[in-house]
C-alpha cells in the first residue's frame, strides 16, 4: 500500500500537539527517545497509527521509517490497523484464566457482536482482543475498555458494562 | 610488541593473545573457529544469536564467545560436550522454520547453517508436525532481494546499514517468532554499499538479483584480486564460471576496505567478459594488418620506438599494471615521452561508518602507480600532443570518439589491446594484450599501497601482457640486458618501486615508504 | 484502611497502610500522614549517609533478583563529570504481580519520596518512572502527584528550598512484558524497541543513554522513606525468617483463594498461613493444588513444599522455588496443569523480543508442543522433548525470559505429571485449541 494511494495524511504534528511533543523533549536528552510518545499521541490523535503517520514521526523525530516501524511492532498497545470505537481488551493469562476469564471472553465476543477476537463488530462499536496479563490479578477478571480499567469483570456483568460504550 | 598479552588455553591449545579481545578471536589465535552467525568483526556484537557459547573453566554458565574478553590463564573448550549441546540446540532452533530449500538456494554451498549443520547440527528434525513460517520474498532495494523464510535474524544486515552505511532503512519488526527485517517500501535500500548486506547474510536470506541462479558456490572458481573501479584499491575476489567472471566480492582488508566493497565496483565486471578479444599481433604489411607472431611483432615494436621521431605519447587506461606502465616507460627511456592516464571523474560515495573508505571520484584504480613510474593525468594534454607526435603507444584504454579521431589521426600508432578498435584502423601495430582479470600485477592506491592482483582465469589466444612485449625491446636495445621472466621480476626490476617483489607484497598489500614523485 | 480488604492483624503494614485511602493520593493528605518527612530529611543528609542508611536496613531489590539495594546504589560513581539516572520500574507484568499497582494508585507520593531519595543518593540528575501502558489509572493518577510535587516545591530546582535540584518524569510504556527487564528498560526509554543488552556494560557504568544509571522497583523505592524516617535498625529487625531477609514484603495473591489481594507480611511469614490465614483458604470444596509463589516465571510449588516454607527469599528458595516478585498464583484441584503451563508458555512466546534464538523459537515451540498435548494428540515422547528444549532454554540466553518459558514447564512435569499422562492416555478429554 503506497502512501500516494491512502486518503490524504493530515499532519498530526503540527500547532498544540506539536508543541505538546517539543515540550516534552526538556525531558529527553535524545530525539529517539520521543518516539513512544509521539507514537502515543498519533493514535490519541487518530485512534490508529497509519503508514503515514509512520512517515511523518520519522521525520519530525529525524528517524527512518523503517526503525519507526520496527519500534512501533514491538510494543502491542500501538494500533496498525482501525479498530472499533471501544477498544476492549480481556485478560487472559494464567491468574485471571484460572478464574474464568475465557468464558469473559466468549461473553465479550457475544455482547459486542464481534464474535470473533481481532474483529470489529458490524455497527463499528467494539473490537475485542485477548491481551495478555494485565497486571491486576487479584481483580480477575480485569478488562480495558480503550483507557478505561476495569477490575473483576465476569460474564454475567459484561451486558451491562458494554452498554456504557454506545 | 606494546600490547600485553595473555595465555589463554583453546580446546588444549595454549595460545598468547592480546589483553582484552574476545574469546572468537583468541580462538582464532589457536586456530579454531568458534561457530557463530550475528557476530561479525566489522560490526557490534549483538550476541543474539547464541550460536558462539563456549565453556570457560570457573565460570556459572556457558559464555558467549563473541562479547567475552579472555582473561590471563582461562581454559577455554569450544568443543565441550556441554557447549557441543548448546550449539545443537540452537542449531536445531534455527532449521525449525527454516525451508531447506538448499537446492534453488544461491547460498547453498557457502551457507554458514549448511556448514555448521553438517559440521554439528542433527541429521533428523523433532519439529515435524507444523507447518512453517511463510512470508514472500520481498525487494529490498535494486539488487537485493529479501527471503524472509530463511532468514535467522541474525541482524547483521540492519547493523551494516545502521553503523557502517549509517542509513538504518532495515529494522527488525514484530517479536518472537513473527520477527522479521523490515524495510519502508518509500525508503529501499538503494545506498550506494548497500550490496555488502548479501555478502554479510551468513544464509540465503539476502540474495543478490545480479548473481540469482547464476552459479553454485562449489562451480566457482575465485582469484585474490584489487577492484579495478577507483582509487580506493579495494581488496576483492573474483570468482569464475568456466573463464566467465560472474560476481566480485569484498575480501577483507582492514587497512584498506575492511570487509566490504561498492555496489559501483560489485557490479561493474562485464566488460571482464568481452567476446570478441584481440587474440594475435597484427602488423601492418603493405598496407594492411596481418597476423604476425609475437617476434615479428616486437621486432616491429623495436624498429618503431628506434627509428620514429618527435615526442612519444603514451596513453594508458587507469586499469593497466604498474609493471606494464613501468616498463613501456622503460622501453622508452631514450626517447621524449609524455604519458597520461585516462581518470575518468565520477561521484565520491564514502561508507560513513569507516573512515577513510570510500568510492572515490577518481575512476583509475593505479593511478598512483602511474605517477610513480612517471605517467601523469595530464590526458587532454596527451591527447592533444597525439596529432604531432612521432609515436602514439595506446595502452587498452576506453576511448570517446573525439579521442578516437585524434589519436587515429596523428603519430604512428602502437594500440596494446584487449579488444580490435574500429576507429583506430590506421594503427600500425596492434598487440593483444591481458587484462587485469587474466593478469598479475601491481596496483597502488591513493594511499601508496602497492597491492597484488592475480589472475582469476587464462588469457585469450596470443594475449600478453604488455610489461612482457616493453622488456623485450628494451633488451633489444641495449647489450646484455637480462628481462624479467616473471611478473615478480618485472615489478622488483622497476627502480621506482625500490626493489621491493610481489612476495613482500604479501596478500595484503604494502605502503610505499615513498610517496610519488612525478618525475 | 487496606485495600480491596482490611488489613488483616497478622499484617505488617508499613506500604499498605493507606491502601484504598483516596486523600493519600494528594500532596496535602500525604503530607498530613507524615509525608515527605523523609525527603526533608534526606536532603540534609550526604549520599553516603542514605547509602549506608539503606545498607544496613537490609533492603533487597523487590522487583524480583532480590539484589541488596544499598550496594547497587553503591555501584554507582562517585563523581558527577556524567549525567546519571534513576529509572524507577513500574513496568509490572509478571503475571500473578500487582503489587506496585497498589502503590501507584493509592500512595503515588510515596513513591514520588522514595524516588527522590534515591536520586540523592546516587547524585542522579533526573529520575524517570517507566509505567506500563496497560496501567492506565495508576498512570494518570502519578502524573497528577508529580505535578502536585513540583506545585508545592518538593520537586523542582530548588527542592524544599534546598537548593537541589529533583527532577521526576513518568514515561508511558506500551505494551511489552519485556520491557520490565532493566536493561530492556533503558532502551525502551531511549526510544527503541526493548531488547534486554548484555551485561556487562552495567548500568551503573553504561545505563540509560549510556550512562550511570540505576534501576529500582517500585516497591523497593516506596519502601525508602520509611527506612529513612524509622531507621535502618527498625527495618532491619521486621525478620520472620533468615536475618538476610528483612522487612516488609508485599505479596500479591491471585487465583484460587477466598480473599485474593496484595498483602504485607514480614519476610519469614508462613507461607500457608498466608494463604489459608490472610486470604482465607480455598474456595468452598476445593483444596489447594498448586502454587506459583513469585510470579509466573518461578518453579510451581506443590502443596507440600508450601507447609513449613518462610515466605522470604531463602526459604521459598530452600523449598525449591522463588520468592520473585511477590506474584503468589493459588491454584485449586480444579486446574489443568496442562492448560495453564500452556497458557505461559504462549504468554512468553507472545512476549518474547525475537533477539535470542533460543528463546525466539524455543518459546513458540513449546507451546505449540503444549498445545498438541491438550488436543489429545500428545506423545509419550513429548515430555522428554519438552523436558530437552527447557534444557536448551535455559541459562543461554541475554535475559531470561526463554528460563522462565521453561521453569513451569520443567517443574509442571516433574511434580504434575499425572495432569500430562491423562492427556497422553486420553483419560483427560481433549481440548481445541491451536493450529
Amino acid at each position: 500500500m503506497s502512501i500516494e494511494s491512502t486518503e490524504a495524511h493530515q499532519p498530526v504534528f503540527v500547532g498544540a500537539v506539536r508543541e505538546r511533543l517539543e515540550t516534552l523533549q526538556d525531558n529527553y536528552p535524545t530525539r529517539m527517545a520521543l518516539l513512544l510518545p509521539a507514537l502515543w499521541m498519533v493514535q490519541e490523535e487518530r485512534g490508529w497509527i497509519s503508514d503515514a503517520a509512520v512517515h511523518e514521526v520519522a521525520t519530525v523525530l529525524e528517524l527512518t521509517p523503517a526503525y519507526v516501524r520496527g519500534v512501533l511492532t514491538f510494543y502491542t498497545m500501538y494500533h496498525q490497523h482501525p479498530v472499533g470505537r471501544h477498544f476492549v481488551q480481556v485478560c487472559t493469562t494464567s491468574p485471571c484464566n484460572i478464574c474464568g476469564a475465557e468464558d469473559v471472553v466468549a461473553a465479550v465476543l457475544a455482547e459486542s457482536g464481534c464474535g470473533d477476537l481481532g474483529a470489529t463488530s458490524p455497527d463499528g462499536r467494539f473490537t475485542v482482543i485477548e491481551v495478555e496479563c494485565l497486571g491486576a490479578c487479584g481483580f480477575a477478571t480485569p478488562m480495558l475498555i480503550n483507557d478505561d480499567f476495569i477490575e473483576s469483570v465476569t460474564p454475567v456483568t459484561v451486558p451491562a458494562l458494554l452498554a456504557r460504550y454506545r | 610488541m606494546t600490547e600485553e598479552m595473555v595465555s589463554v588455553t583453546v580446546d588444549g591449545v595454549v595460545v598468547q593473545v592480546p589483553r582484552g579481545i574476545t574469546i572468537i578471536e583468541a580462538a582464532k589465535h589457536a586456530g579454531v573457529l568458534v561457530p557463530h552467525y550475528c557476530y561479525h568483526p566489522s560490526l557490534s556484537s549483538p550476541a543474539v544469536c547464541r550460536m558462539c557459547l563456549v565453556h570457560v573453566e570457573k565460570m556459572p554458565k556457558l559464555v558467549p564467545a563473541c562479547v567475552t574478553p579472555v582473561a590471563d590463564g582461562q581454559v577455554i573448550s569450544v568443543h565441550a560436550a556441554e557447549a557441543r549441546k548448546a550449539r545443537e540446540g540452537v542449531l536445531e532452533f534455527l532449521l525449525i522454520n527454516h525451508p531447506l530449500d538448499c537446492p534453488i538456494c544461491d547460498q547453498a554451498g557457502e551457507c554458514e547453517l549448511q556448514d555448521f549443520v553438517f559440521q554439528e547440527g542433527q541429521a533428523r528434525t523433532r519439529y515435524s508436525e507444523y507447518a512453517k513460517r511463510y512470508n514472500p520474498v520481498e525487494d529490498f532495494g535494486p539488487d537485493v532481494l529479501y527471503v524472509p523464510n530463511r532468514c535467522i535474524l541474525c541482524t547483521r544486515c540492519v547493523r551494516f546499514m545502521e553503523e557502517m552505511a549509517e542509513e538504518p532503512v532495515l529494522a527488525v519488526a514484530e517479536r518472537g517468532d513473527r520477527a522479521y527485517i523490515a524495510i519502508d517500501p518509500h525508503q529501499p535500500l538503494d545506498h550506494p554499499w548497500s550490496g555488502n548486506v548479501v555478502d554479510l547474510c551468513p544464509v540465503g536470506s539476502l540474495v543478490s538479483r545480479d548473481f540469482l541462479h547464476r552459479a553454485r558456490a562449489w562451480d566457482l572458481d575465485k582469484a585474490a584480486s584489487i577492484c579495478p573501479g577507483c582509487t580506493q584499491g579495494c581488496n576483492i575476489t573474483i570468482e569464475t564460471r568456466d573463464e566467465a567472471v560472474v560476481r566480485l566480492r569484498p575480501r577483507p582488508n582492514l587497512d584498506v576496505n575492511r570487509h566490504f566493497m561498492c555496489d559501483t565496483g560489485r557490479l561493474d565486471y562485464r566488460w571482464m567478459n568481452q567476446a570478441d578479444r584481440a587474440e594475435a599481433p597484427l602488423v601492418r604489411r603493405e598496407g594492411r594488418l596481418v597476423a604476425a607472431d609475437w617476434d615479428a611483432a616486437v621486432e616491429r615494436l623495436h624498429l618503431l620506438v628506434h627509428d620514429t621521431t618527435g615526442p612519444v605519447v603514451v596513453l594508458a587506461s587507469g586499469r593497466a599494471s604498474s609493471e606494464s606502465l613501468g616498463w613501456l616507460m622503460r622501453m622508452l627511456e631514450a626517447r621524449s615521452t609524455i604519458a597520461a592516464m585516462k581518470v575518468p571523474i565520477g561521484d565520491e560515495a564514502p561508507l560513513a561508518g569507516v573512515p577513510g573508505l570510500a568510492l572515490r571520484p577518481e575512476r583509475a584504480a593505479n593511478l598512483a602507480g602511474a605517477r610513480i613510474v612517471g605517467v601523469r593525468d595530464a590526458w587532454n594534454d596527451a591527447i592533444a600532443r597525439a596529432g604531432t607526435a612521432g609515436l602514439v603507444i595506446l595502452h587498452d584504454v576506453d576511448l570517446n570518439d573525439a579521442e578516437a579521431a585524434a589519436i587515429a589521426g596523428g603519430g604512428t600508432l602502437v594500440h596494446f589491446a584487449t579488444a580490435a578498435d574500429d576507429r583506430l584502423r590506421t594503427a600500425d601495430l596492434i598487440l593483444p594484450v591481458t587484462m587485469m582479470a587474466e593478469e598479475q600485477g601491481v596496483y597502488v592506491n591513493r594511499d601508496h599501497r602497492a597491492q597484488r592482483y592475480f589472475p582469476a582465469r587464462s588469457a585469450p589466444g596470443l594475449a600478453r601482457p604488455a610489461w612482457w612485449a616493453a622488456s623485450q625491446v628494451w633488451q633489444r636495445a641495449g647489450a646484455g640486458r637480462t628481462v624479467p621472466a616473471t611478473t615478480s621480476e618485472a615489478f622488483a626490476m622497476l627502480p621506482a618501486f625500490g626493489g621491493l617483489t610481489h612476495r613482500d607484497l604479501g596478500y595484503s598489500g604494502r605502503k610505499l615508504d615513498q610517496p610519488a614523485v612525478p618525475r | 484502611m487496606g485495600y480491596p480488604h482490611p488489613i488483616h492483624p497478622r499484617e505488617t503494614p508499613v506500604l499498605s497502610t493507606h491502601f484504598g485511602d483516596a486523600t493519600a493520593r494528594t500532596f496535602a493528605g500525604w503530607v498530613e500522614l507524615g509525608g515527605y518527612a523523609a525527603l526533608r530529611a534526606a536532603l540534609g543528609m550526604t549520599p553516603e549517609a542514605i547509602v549506608d542508611q539503606v545498607k544496613a536496613s537490609g533492603l533487597r531489590g523487590r522487583g524480583g533478583a532480590g539484589f541488596p539495594t544499598g550496594l547497587k546504589w553503591s555501584f554507582m560513581p562517585k563523581d558527577t563529570s556524567r549525567t546519571h539516572y534513576l529509572c524507577c520500574n513500574a513496568d509490572e507484568s509478571e503475571p500473578g504481580t500487582f503489587k506496585d499497582r497498589e502503590i501507584l494508585r493509592w500512595t503515588p507520593h510515596a513513591l514520588i519520596e522514595g524516588c527522590a531519595i534515591a536520586a540523592l543518593a546516587i547524585r542522579a540528575e533526573m529520575t524517570y518512572i517507566y509505567i506500563r501502558g496497560e496501567y492506565t489509572d495508576p498512570h494518570r493518577i502519578l502524573q497528577d502527584a508529580v505535578a502536585e510535587a513540583y506545585a508545592a516545591g518538593a520537586l523542582g530546582p530548588d527542592a524544599f528550598g534546598s537548593g537541589k535540584r529533583l527532577d521526576v518524569v513518568v514515561h508511558r510504556g506500551a505494551g511489552a512484558y519485556i520491557c520490565g527487564e532493566e536493561t530492556a528498560m533503558m532502551n525502551s526509554l531511549e526510544g527503541r524497541r526493548g531488547n534486554p543488552r548484555i551485561k556487562p556494560p552495567f548500568p551503573a557504568v553504561a545505563g540509560l543513554f549510556g550512562l550511570p544509571t540505576t534501576i529500582n522497583n517500585v516497591e523497593t523505592l516506596a519502601a525508602v522513606p520509611h527506612i529513612i524516617t524509622r531507621g535502618a535498625a527498625w527495618y532491619n529487625s521486621l525478620c520472620l525468617g533468615n536475618p538476610k531477609s528483612t522487612g516488609t514484603k508485599l505479596i500479591s495473591v491471585c487465583g484460587h483463594v477466598q480473599r485474593p489481594g496484595t498483602y504485607e507480611i514480614t519476610l519469614g511469614f508462613p507461607m500457608r498461613d498466608l494463604i489459608f490465614d490472610l486470604c482465607g483458604g480455598m474456595l468452598p470444596g476445593r483444596t489447594l493444588k498448586a502454587v506459583i509463589p513469585g510470579g509466573s516465571s518461578v518453579p510451581i510449588m506443590t502443596p507440600e513444599e508450601v507447609d513449613g516454607c518462610a515466605t522470604d527469599y531463602e526459604g521459598i528458595a530452600a523449598a525449591g522455588s522463588l520468592l520473585g516478585s511477590g506474584g503468589m498464583i493459588v491454584m485449586d484441584d480444579s486446574t489443568d496443569l496442562v492448560y495453564q503451563v500452556m497458557r505461559l508458555a504462549r504468554f512468553y512466546a507472545h512476549e518474547s523480543c525475537a533477539q535470542c534464538t533460543n528463546c525466539r523459537e524455543g518459546t513458540a515451540w513449546t507451546t505449540r508442543i503444549l498445545e498438541r498435548i491438550l488436543r489429545g494428540e500428545g506423545k509419550e515422547s513429548d515430555l522428554a522433548l519438552l523436558m530437552d528444549l527447557a534444557d536448551n532454554m535455559t541459562g543461554k540466553t541475554i535475559c531470561v525470559l526463554s528460563d522462565s518459558c521453561a521453569t513451569p514447564v520443567v517443574s509442571g512435569i516433574q511434580k504434575f505429571r499425572a495432569d500430562f499422562d491423562a492427556y497422553l492416555t486420553g483419560a483427560a478429554a481433549p481440548v481445541a485449541i491451536g493450529a
